[in-house]
């Protein structure tokens, strides 16, 4: 297996590689110059101009910049701000902290009770809960999530019921200093991502709650309890895994939205922000970043997906 | 066969009147069953698939599939009725009065856990004070089956053993509670002679042994009748004979059971008769082929030959490389040197190399029939496709459906129907009719009836044999050695990758000249039809009842 572990390591990296060329290439090719924009109106002068331009490197050829930018970005050095200076590291890391702590909430919170109510769907299928289930994720998948997120503002904060506050008030450094602040934005996003997680866990666990290993733990006379803990629901998760890691790689792209409507510190703001200041080195760095969580979260789920297989499991040496 | 059945024997097991319907449908699906075994004898369930043989089996652990349900009757295990008990008190008798052996223990076993945890947990009324420890129950039962008892044996997982022993596990599990009845569906299904002569063993010595009664559900009556004291056959949904395997086996009473037995392939005749040796080139000339799959070789040194209205068997277990022979001269495995001759003109490896003329020559019919058609055409497109393909588009083309399906002995208003409007017999003689409509030479035939139920693969032998007559040559790929001596007038041996022995069927059967030969024909259950010749033996007198099949 620790074979297999490092191939998709190995595919994960060169994924990685792919990505920065296109992130390179895609803020290359917005239609402004970041010298011309951080000068404003005194980019008049061209003097000031090329020496600006300079200072950037932007007047070196750009494979080289592509290169002097990955060296950088391999040691988490991505260059300075170009809105106040700040190193982009330095600038970033509180409120990637702040993201991956909403992020990990949500995800510890959503995957398992999405797990239990796809699998407590499967047991009661075709009755009430089932039906009920079904339709309610099927609306819920339907609905984009920054339209979740302004009903439950309505909802919760504005409308009747104004027990939470509606929009993030405070710094990036101490998110969880106010817990209840907290609550609108994880909510929304896990509504987002629950649906898949619950249709695939049902119809997984149907498949193997009819599989003849279930009914034959039955008629060994086992509870029920024992058929559905040992006998159905590890055989269950393996598919489930793979959807759980797409959904929470979804979510680091699915943040941005989130964040920009409760207004939460967090790199989905950031790069709103840096996007329409032209901040480049901003938005290169959040871009890979949540490229990076995208491929470590699947490849999480592929190694969960090979542990529950025991066929892969024991093979391996 | 059985030892004297001991008169006084408690019954273990006694069905009266039982009935189960469908729902919604309320079809019933098994009525008014009687049935009754006693303790240390093995009842033999025999009826073909549909019958509702298995809808009985499991209502003997007072288990209804999703969608069926016990209207009437009562099950009486051990003295206890379990018909109105609750879902408890029958998880409590299940296992310890009743256990069951499934079908295929590939996917009944948890491929998720290792077997010692399987294994121990159906000890779930154990009582270790008095019975001595799970451990130690667990390696003993392991002994009683001859399997390993050792650790590593009980830290491995399903897929690391052989199907043998994987049913042998199966076996185990339902052996390890010491029950006072055992349900065993099928359980040597998809197993080589070999394994399944050494599983029908452990099983006879099992019930014996500690006088558990048996019931052994199946659609062969050779195994059953090795096997059982007691048969009882079952036809749509009902018992239509039940008495002692001697007696049913002498004098069947019932014209569905005279029907069963027919159906049983001799083991032994003098072989089919041999067609003259016209002297002239074989059709089909195999020498020196040797087959593998990447660095691996399968086959080394094939000589097969087969003539124009002659039939050869491949025999072999699995494993053996029959159907990467059959798969190479088909065309559909490449990786093959040798020579390979059809009418004394080499045939190229890939079927996309040969001309449409060769191809045309050489028809497939592939083992089951259940995945071979196309689901979303109809009978009609599935026979003329090859036809069209190779010989363009035909003038009359319901003439050529209606030739093709007329020779495979189906009706011609079967040509609108879909696969799954067919029963499986009926999809096996559309795979034939696809594959004679081009007027092939030759027909490979890939273990063509393995999926199929014994009464269903007599008549197919029977219709590949009335095309044999009309001509055709055959390479009949068979891991059953009874249906050699019953289609085949050559026979080639296959063992891991070489033909131990190549002859006339009549010689090899009689006298067979290699090990391994003897091993399997001693290895496949004997039966000796005592009222009658069986049809499938060329040159007996059919009765007409059978022919009318």
């Amino acid at each position: 297996m620790t074979r297999l572990i490092l191939y998709r390591l190995g595919y994960g990296v060169l994924t990685l590689f792919v990505v920065s060329l296109v992130v390179f290439g895609a803020t290359q090719a917005l239609p402004s110059d970041p010298a011309q924009a951080i000068l404003g109106r005194e980019a008049a002068d061209p003097a000031r101009l090329e020496a600006l331009r300079q200072q950037l490197n932007l007047d070196q050829p750009l494979a080289l910049q592509y290169w002097n930018w990955l060296a950088g970005a391999v040691v988490l050095d991505f260059g300075t701000s170009l809105a106040g200076g700040m190193p982009v590291a330095e600038l970033l890391g509180p409120r990637i902290q702040a993201s991956l702590t909403l992020m990990l909430i949500t995800a510890v919170i959503a995957a398992p009770i999405a797990m239990a109510i796809g699998a407590f769907a499967a047991l009661r299928r075709d009755r009430r809960f089932d039906h009920t289930s079904s339709m309610v994720t099927l609306v819920l998948a339907a609905v984009p999530e920054f339209a979740v997120g302004i009903v439950l503002i309505l909802l919760l904060a504005t409308g009747a019921l104004q027990v939470l506050p509606a929009v993030y008030a405070g710094s990036s450094e101490d998110v969880l200093s106010s817990p209840d602040q907290l609550v609108l934005p994880v909510l929304t996003l896990a509504i987002a991502v629950s649906p898949p997680i619950i249709r695939m866990m049902r119809a997984s666990m149907i498949e193997v709650l009819e599989s003849e290993y279930v009914q034959q733990a039955r008629l060994k006379g086992l509870p029920e309890r024992t058929v559905i803990w040992r006998h159905a629901a590890p055989n269950a998760i393996g598919p489930v895994a793979q959807v759980i890691a797409l959904q929470l790689g979804w979510l680091a792209g699915g943040v941005v939205a989130i964040e920009f409507l409760f207004n939460f510190p967090g790199i989905g703001k950031t790069l709103m922000e840096a996007i329409e200041a032209r901040n480049l080195p901003v938005i290169q760095a959040v871009t890979l970043l949540i490229a990076v969580v995208y491929v470590v979260v699947n490849l999480l789920a592929d190694i969960v997906g090979l542990a529950a297989n025991p066929k892969v499991r024991v093979s391996s040496r | 066969m059985s030892g004297n059945p001991q008169q006084e024997a408690a019954l273990a097991l006694g069905v009266q009147g039982l009935t189960v319907i469908g729902r919604p449908s309320d079809v019933e699906i098994i009525s008014d069953i009687t049935l009754t075994v006693r303790r240390g004898e093995i009842c033999g369930l025999v009826g073909e698939s549909g019958s509702g043989k298995t809808t009985l089996g499991l209502s003997l652990l007072a288990h209804c599939k999703r969608g069926t349900e016990v209207t009437r009757g009562a099950v009486e295990v051990a003295g206890t009725a379990l018909t109105g008990l609750s879902e408890a008190e029958v998880r409590r008798l299940r296992g310890r009065a009743v256990a069951y052996i499934p079908q295929s223990p590939a996917s009944a076993l948890n491929p998720a856990l290792r077997l010692r945890t399987q294994l121990a947990e159906a000890l779930h009324s154990w009582n270790e004070e008095e019975q001595g420890t799970r451990a130690d129950r667990v390696r003993e039962v392991l002994r009683e089956v001859a399997l390993p008892d050792d650790d590593a044996f009980l830290a491995r997982y399903p897929h690391q053993l052989s199907g043998g022993q994987q049913q042998r596990v199966a076996i185990a599990m339902a052996f390890i509670d010491r029950p006072d009845v055992i349900v065993m569906d099928e359980p040597t299904t998809g197993l080589d002679v070999t394994t399944q002569a050494h599983v029908l063993e452990t099983i006879r010595s099992m019930t014996r042994q500690h006088g558990t009664a048996g019931v052994y559900i199946s659609h062969d009556m050779a195994v059953v009748a090795d096997l059982a004291d007691e048969i009882a056959v079952m036809y749509r949904g009902e018992v239509v004979e039940r008495g002692r395997a001697a007696e049913v086996l002498a004098d069947p009473e019932h014209d569905y059971t005279r029907r069963l037995l027919r159906a049983v392939p001799l083991l032994k005749t003098s072989g089919h008769a041999e067609p003259e040796e016209d002297g002239g080139e074989p059709l089909l000339k195999i020498s020196g082929l040797q087959a593998g799959y990447g660095s691996t070789t399968v086959l080394r040194g094939i000589d097969v030959e087969v003539r124009r209205g002659e039939c050869v068997a491949l025999l072999g277990e699995s494993g053996s490389g029959k159907t990467t022979l059959s798969r190479s001269v088909a065309g559909l495995h490449t990786q093959f040197s040798g020579g390979l001759l059809l009418d004394g003109e080499q045939l190229a490896a890939s079927s996309y190399r040969r001309t449409a003329e060769q191809r045309r020559r050489v028809q497939y019919i592939f083992q089951n029939p259940y995945e071979a058609l196309n689901p979303r055409k109809r009978v009609r497109d599935l026979v003329l496709a090859p036809y069209t393909h190779l010989m363009g588009k035909p003038k009359d083309p319901d003439a050529v459906v209606h030739e093709a399906l007329e020779r495979a002995a189906l009706p011609a208003s079967y040509a609108a129907r879909f696969p799954e409007q067919l029963s499986g017999g009926e999809r096996q003689r559309v795979g034939i009719a696809r594959a004679i409509a081009t007027g092939p030479d030759l027909l490979i035939c890939d273990e063509i009836t393995s999926a199929l139920d014994v009464s269903v693969q007599a008549e197919i032998v029977k219709l590949l044999r009335a095309l044999q007559d009309d001509g055709m040559a055959l390479l009949f790929v068979t891991h059953n050695i009874a249906l050699v001596s019953n289609i085949a007038q050559k026979v080639a041996v296959l063992n891991k990758g070489e033909i131990v022995e190549y002859g006339p069927v009549g010689e090899v059967m009689s006298a067979p000249g290699h090990d391994y030969t003897r091993a399997l024909i001693a290895d496949t259950p004997d039966f000796e039809l005592s009222f009658g010749e069986s049809p499938m033996h060329r040159g007996a007198q059919a009765p007409e009842k059978a022919a009318g099949q």
